[in-house]
């Protein structure tokens, strides 16, 4: 009824062409925007910010990034932990060398960075494919972070070895450091992904998107028809690092403020993102949010289930908790290997019809 | 003969012994990639879970004691009797085999003729899965292990080294029990797959799931054989690491320690992962040896992964694994 | 689906919602029952809580007022950890016990903006020691630089005063937490004359072939340990193995429990450690533990652990949480306390040796002082070695002190650096007003 395309008619093909060529969607899309822009920031509280929003914004960033290279381009990276590592590290390099450098430069400096790095860590791919190549990226998640560990100049020769973001302002308000309040960090994250999501979008509809979906179907083929695998593969390493590197500069300058690579950017932090990208669907920008909404969120609200309400011993609660999740990843693969996105689209599909499946 | 070359030597036979440590892990892998197609990323927890399983039982644990008093107020923790280790063992067998049914049946069966990823993805939730029913069901504390296999310094090495060059070299003499295990392991794995029914209907499937189909063998059943035997394979695994530190939740990242051997043997080799568990274990202390002080040491953790790297970029199928041949 | 998490939301907008109780003294857990270091911090945990179930059924709480407890699962994970912080921050969590360096750094910025004390007590930033810069961090009763310098005034006795060409080994985990006493090492081997070589083992350490092979080539004189986790079983086991002397194998505090050496058996008998607290079931206090406690079935684990290692280190935690709050209802006058008035506590409290005896834990911790420029009491530390045929633990030394002077010019060097990174003007704090 109020979710339909009829009536809905496009006289150009750049209309025909946008993102969002249903009415319905688009107003939610404008719905949502205003509501993240105009109201979160005044209703958000600390523990929302800190304990759910921050992360998920974060953590979308690198979905973002990690489904270029999965889902649109085909090359399937265990090596994310490492990428972030080296936004994480970069940006503390810059933050210390040059004080004066305003923290958005810094952030997206640090991407270029990372993304130099992806590019040397993606030459293999031009040689190795699917797991082979996974288990290669391994080596740049390993190697990273030993590096990070051992090399003194990194930390700047910090006894711990551990690095501490200082506190840098964006227009007088403080967006990293302890004194940065929930809002600013909020929406100076925010301003990260919505660029992020934008460029994702628009790249991936664009020459080099459908070049890196060539590869992704076919590389012979796509070879045959004339995309160049070297540019086309290494330009989804670049890419995808580059917003990958983003990430991690966020998670440590705003939201973590201190960290330590072994730890803070280990195997885990890939297999989580990998996580995030194929629950909510390979190949989709939707799907990277809804993801990182599914795995951040899912775990905070079970564990506010199970302990505070229903009052189980926490770590029962923790070991249920790895159980539970397991077992969603698996539910959803056996009911809907697409990931959420699929899930999404069949409801869409539904709803177009809806009251009159006829 | 220089001291140096002596260390070296004493460091790549310790290498050796190291390797064939990753290479029992890698076989699980191989197992189940070569007649399934399934990267199992598992293979690293069910280690651990089958060492937790056969250390409760061996204990006479209860299991899923902790949830059981949370929820009912109850304080029960042992039945009060132990095992020998031999019925302990079999009991394990018997709950990998179960395992391994209940994943056929209710995972991949539903999963048949899916892509990779979607498959290796399954494998990792179920990794986490087991993980937390591990916890749940046997604890988390450290336990210990101890199935008779003796452990240390092996004095006849020592002495037979002295004798020879003027320094003993050191040896685990748990190692070198691993070393022999894993070849009764793999004689015994290429036995069966050689000379009896289910080992050559394995074959078949491994070669060509739709002619294995088409001439009465059952999928199912094979795939059921396979986990299980992944599941002893884990086991094993589990026994050996279990005895060197205790069974305790690291034991399952062992599971990465077996990724390099597996690209560097191929993913489909039962002879590769021993020889790349040899390779990555010779290559690993090597290197740590002569230039592990230089740049700064423990580099374990991703030497193998370089290693690997190399390899494959002038063979990117490993080194015995099935050449990969494209068609558009 | 749908609904379920629609009443999932719902129900965890209702708890958020709920009043903190009034008259009771909130005292969060940061533990890690999960994860690759849980074994470790189940049995700290259970300590913690065992001690404030004692206060509260025995004493009826703290002068009267019942404590409040509430655990949040951390992993060891910082983020995690992060997350916990930020669900009890506005509970007025009187003092938070993080259990992991890596957190602590983190939360350290964190409970300064906020103002909320924090205790590490063994572990974290040593460089808290100064009061005047870190006003709402504590490390009393000794920390990592202390244990260092214990450690190597031990082998000075040990070796009739003079280490001088002597070779040490550190083996550590390499983390934050594992290169702590690399300076403190490093200064006194220049001034000592032993030559130390430090050797990392990366996170979680369940491969150390090649470290302990290059320790049986060096032949050093003695190993120092600096683990964690499996790390030490697994250290232990492959010193054992290749016959390395166990009497001059020694841990850090948290590289001497049961289940470090009890994975390796026999092989661990000798093997030594650091103890900044006795351990042992021994002390008067486990009978009240046990009587109010244990047999009332409401013990945090098995019961087994009682009287461990770690589970002893929980306690001594708690029991100096405990004495903290009662320090600042004594100093505020007032028996419900906040978070300022538990940090003047803090900062205040006097442990004596007649106190520790009251308490029922005779000799079981140092007697120390805190005051603003010196959060980190007397460094003291024993040594204890293993007895595997007994299975126990036995203190071979009396208290060692550090070599303070060193420690306070490291620590002066490192927090003023800090202070002056993050613009900080070391001072003292003022009493909280009522």
């Amino acid at each position: 009824m109020i979710y339909r395309e009829a009536g809905d008619f496009k006289t150009t093909y750049a209309a025909d062409n946008q993102t969002f060529p249903i009415k319905g969607d688009r107003f939610a899309y404008y719905v949502v925007l205003a509501f993240a822009l105009g109201v979160m920031p005044f209703i958000i509280t600390d523990y929302w910010a800190n304990a759910i929003v921050i992360p998920f914004l974060i953590y979308t960033i690198a979905a973002l990034g990690l489904n270029i290279l999965i889902g649109y381009c085909g090359q399937l990276s265990l090596g994310t932990g490492g990428f972030m590592a080296v936004g994480a590290y970069s940006s503390f390099k810059l933050m210390t060398s040059f004080p004066e450098l305003s923290i958005v430069f810094v952030v997206i400096l640090a991407g270029l960075c990372t993304a130099a790095v992806g590019v040397a860590f993606g030459l293999p791919s031009l040689r190795i494919k699917g797991f082979y190549l996974a288990v290669a990226t391994l080596a740049a998640q390993f190697f990273l972070i030993w590096l990070f560990t051992r090399t003194g100049w990194f930390f700047n020769y910090s006894p711990t070895g551990m690095i501490t973001a200082p506190t840098r302002t964006v227009f007088g308000y403080p967006v990293t450091g302890p004194r940065a309040s929930a809002v600013s960090m909020y929406l100076f994250c925010l301003a990260f992904l919505i660029a992020v999501a934008w460029l994702a979008r628009n790249l991936t509809r664009g020459t080099l998107g459908r070049k890196w979906m060539a590869i992704r179907d076919m590389d012979i083929a796509a070879e045959i028809i004339g995309v160049n695998p070297l540019t086309a593969k290494l330009s989804a390493f670049a890419v995808s690092s580059f917003f990958v590197g983003i990430a991690g500069a966020l998670l440590f300058t705003v939201y973590l403020g201190a960290a330590e690579a072994g730890e803070a950017f280990g195997i885990d932090k890939s297999f989580l993102v990998l996580f995030m990208v194929i629950i909510g669907g390979l190949g989709s920008i939707l799907g990277s949010f809804l993801g990182a909404f599914f795995l951040i969120v899912g775990p905070v609200l079970l564990k506010l289930l199970l302990v505070d309400n229903l009052r189980w011993p926490s770590d029962v609660a923790a070991h249920l908790e790895i159980m539970i999740i397991g077992a969603l990843i698996i539910i959803f693969l056996v009911l809907e290997p697409h990931g959420l996105t699929a899930l999404w689209r069949t409801i869409k599909e539904k709803l177009r019809l809806w009251p009159f499946p006829h | 003969m220089p001291d140096t070359m002596l260390f070296a030597m004493e460091a790549a036979l310790n290498g050796l012994t190291a390797g064939v440590m990753y290479a029992l892990v890698a076989l699980g892998f191989v197992l189940i990639f070569k007649a399934s197609g399934i990267f199992n990323f598992s293979q690293g927890v069910m280690a651990l879970f089958a060492a937790l399983t056969l250390v409760g039982l061996q204990s006479g644990q209860v299991p899923f004691a902790h949830l059981i008093n949370a929820i009912f107020g109850t304080r029960i923790h042992y039945f009060g009797w132990t095992l020998p280790t031999l019925v302990a063992i079999a009991g394990t067998v018997a709950v990998m085999v179960a395992f391994a049914w209940l994943v056929e049946r209710y995972i991949f069966r539903h999963l048949v003729n899916q892509e990779p990823i979607i498959l290796f993805m399954a494998t990792i939730g179920l990794a986490y899965f087991l993980e937390g029913l591990g916890d749940v069901m046997w604890g988390a504390e450290v336990k210990r292990l101890d199935v008779g296999i003796p452990q240390g310094m092996s004095g006849t090495v020592d002495d037979l080294t002295f004798a020879w060059f003027g320094y003993g070299f050191y040896m685990d003499t748990l190692e070198l029990w691993a070393a022999l295990i894993a070849g009764v392991l793999v004689l015994s794995l290429i036995l069966f797959s050689q000379y009896t029914k289910q080992g050559r209907a394995l074959r078949a499937v491994a070669d060509d799931h739709q002619a294995a189909l088409s001439v009465g063998i059952s999928l199912r059943f094979i795939w059921v054989l396979v986990w299980s035997m992944a599941g002893i394979v884990a086991l094993v695994a589990g026994m050996m690491w279990g005895a060197k530190s205790g069974v305790q939740f690291s034991l399952s990242l062992i599971a990465l320690k077996a990724l390099p051997v597996l690209i560097l043997g191929g993913f489909t080799s039962i002879p590769g992962a021993i020889v790349g568990g040899l390779i990555i274990g010779v290559g690993e202390r090597l290197f740590d040896f002569f230039l592990g002080p230089i740049i700064g040491g423990a580099t374990e953790n991703w030497f193998a992964y370089m290693l690997a790297l190399v390899f494959l970029l002038f063979r990117p199928q490993g080194l015995f694994g099935e050449k990969i041949i494209e068609r558009v | 689906m749908k609904m379920t998490r629609m009443a999932a939301v719902l129900a965890v907008t209702m708890t958020a919602a709920a009043p903190a109780l009034a008259e009771t003294l909130h005292f969060p857990m940061l533990n890690y029952r999960t994860g690759p270091f849980a074994p470790g911090g189940i049995a700290f945990a259970d300590g913690y809580q065992d001690y404030l179930t004692l206060i509260n059924e025995r004493d009826g709480g703290i002068n009267g007022v019942p404590i409040r407890m509430t655990e949040c699962e951390t992993a060891y994970n910082t983020e995690r950890g992060v997350e916990c912080y930020q669900g009890i921050r506005g509970d007025n969590p009187l003092v938070l016990q993080p259990l992991s360096t890596g957190i602590t750094y983190q939360l350290i910025p964190r409970t300064m903006e906020d103002r909320v004390p924090m205790h590490t007590m063994g572990y974290g930033r040593t460089s808290a020691v100064n009061g005047e810069v870190f006003n709402w961090t504590f490390n009393y009763p000794a920390n990592y630089w202390d244990g260092a310098s214990v450690i190597i005034n031990y082998l000075l006795e040990e070796n009739d005063g003079s280490l001088d060409g002597k070779k040490i080994v550190l083996l550590y985990h390499n983390s934050a937490y594992g290169r702590e006493p690399i300076p403190t090492l490093t200064r006194l081997s220049e001034r000592e004359g032993f030559e130390l070589l430090t050797i990392g083992v990366d996170s979680p350490g369940q491969e150390q072939g090649s470290q302990w092979l290059q320790i049986r080539r060096e032949r050093p004189d003695y190993v120092v340990m600096w683990g964690w986790g499996v790390m030490n079983a697994v250290a232990i086991q492959e010193a054992a193995n290749i016959r390395f002397p166990m009497e001059n194998f020694i841990g850090v505090w948290w590289s001497g429990s049961e289940q470090d050496v009890r994975p390796a058996g026999q092989g661990a008998h000798g093997y030594k450690s650091l103890a900044m607290h006795g351990t042992g079931r021994d002390y008067p206090v486990y009978d009240d533990i046990q009587e109010y406690v244990i047999d009332r079935g409401l013990n945090a684990g098995t019961g087994d652990e009682v009287g461990t290692v770690l589970y002893s280190r929980g306690m001594y935690a708690a029991m100096l949480a405990v004495e903290a709050a009662k320090r600042a209802q004594e100093l505020h006058d007032t028996d419900v306390i906040t978070p300022a008035m538990m940090r003047d506590g803090m900062a205040n409290l006097v442990i004596t040796e007649e106190l520790m005896e009251e308490l029922g834990l005779p000799g079981f911790g140092p007697a120390f002082e805190v005051s603003c420029d010196n959060h980190g009491g007397s460094g003291e530390a024993m040594i204890q070695q293993w007895d595997a045929n007994e299975g126990t633990w036995n203190l071979i030394t009396d208290w060692i002190a550090p070599d303070r002077e060193l420690i306070m010019e490291m620590v002066m060097e490192d927090s003023l650096a800090y202070a002056r990174e993050n613009d900080i003007e070391p001072q003292c704090l003022e009493m909280a007003g009522d």
